[in-house]
């Protein structure tokens, strides 16, 4: 992983989350902005995953277990898509609350995947 | 299951389900690598991760499929296991194979130190879901 692209990537995130959940408390229904920006974390998510590919064939590779990694990408990954398909099927102020906690699981998830790459606390 | 004839969840009980689902999405995924990757380590604590594990999946659907009994029984064991493994894994690790608290560590469940590892969102879910099953209750009884 690169660690400048994961945090722009965690910012993004937690920015995407909090915009979501208050519109949702503001009790505004899912919208464009929710609803794309969204789409645009899991658009940098399919990035990190091919940074994932490519970064161990050019010397930068896991320095955890690859196996804990790919299972945090993998589940990261499908998190937004879900919580996306939630928004347009249940248009509710409710939803764009459920489109933020995607965002932030998602950003926690990203914060655990680079110390899985970087950090070895063992 | 009981009542068939109450509503789904809805309004806030949505965003419950949704943080259910992601958390149950976490303790099954650290649950399963665990135990492919290093389950001699602790195996009481690893098997007790599974069994939370599943139990969050169980309150998910139950709490999306409007089952409250099911939710009832789920969300209530989840709120014993999260206080009796968190203290046992803060006051005896020892007694659960564990070789140290570190809610952050290589043996660190979802229920560990009262769910620390994960913002405490384990301590916290049970409640706010027994809070919405009673006023949830309350109304399907003024209804």
């Amino acid at each position: 992983m690169i660690l400048g692209f994961t945090v722009a990537q965690l910012v993004l995130a937690c920015l995407v989350g909090l915009v979501c959940v208050i519109a949702g408390l503001a009790g505004r229904k899912p919208n464009d902005l929710t609803v794309l920006s969204v789409a645009l974390v899991e658009l940098l998510l399919l990035a990190q995953l091919v940074v994932a590919i490519v970064a161990p064939a050019v010397g930068n590779a896991p320095t955890g277990n690859p196996l804990e990694f790919w299972m945090y990408l993998v589940s990261a990954l499908l998190i937004p898509p879900l919580a996306i398909v939630w928004a347009l099927v249940e248009r509710t102020r409710w939803s764009n609350v459920v489109l933020g906690a995607a965002a932030f699981a998602v950003a926690v998830m990203l914060w655990r995947m680079e110390q899985i790459w970087t950090v070895q606390l063992a | 299951m009981s009542a068939p004839s109450r509503p789904r969840a809805s309004g806030i009980g949505r965003v419950l389900v949704a943080v259910y689902a992601i958390l149950a999405i976490a303790a099954l995924g650290r649950s399963i690598f665990q135990i492919i990757d290093r389950f001699d380590e602790a195996p009481i604590a690893f098997s007790l991760s599974a069994v939370s594990a599943v139990v969050y999946v169980l309150a998910t659907v139950a709490l999306a499929a409007g089952w409250d009994r099911l939710a009832w029984i789920t969300i209530s064991f989840e709120l014993a296991g999260v206080l009796v493994v968190g203290t046992l894994s803060l006051a005896a690790p020892a007694l659960l194979g564990l070789d140290d608290a570190n809610p952050f560590g290589r043996e660190a469940t979802v229920w560990s130190a009262f769910g620390a590892g994960y913002l405490f969102i384990p301590l916290a879910l049970p409640v706010l879901g027994i809070l919405w099953l009673r006023s949830r209750a309350r109304s399907a009884v003024d209804a």
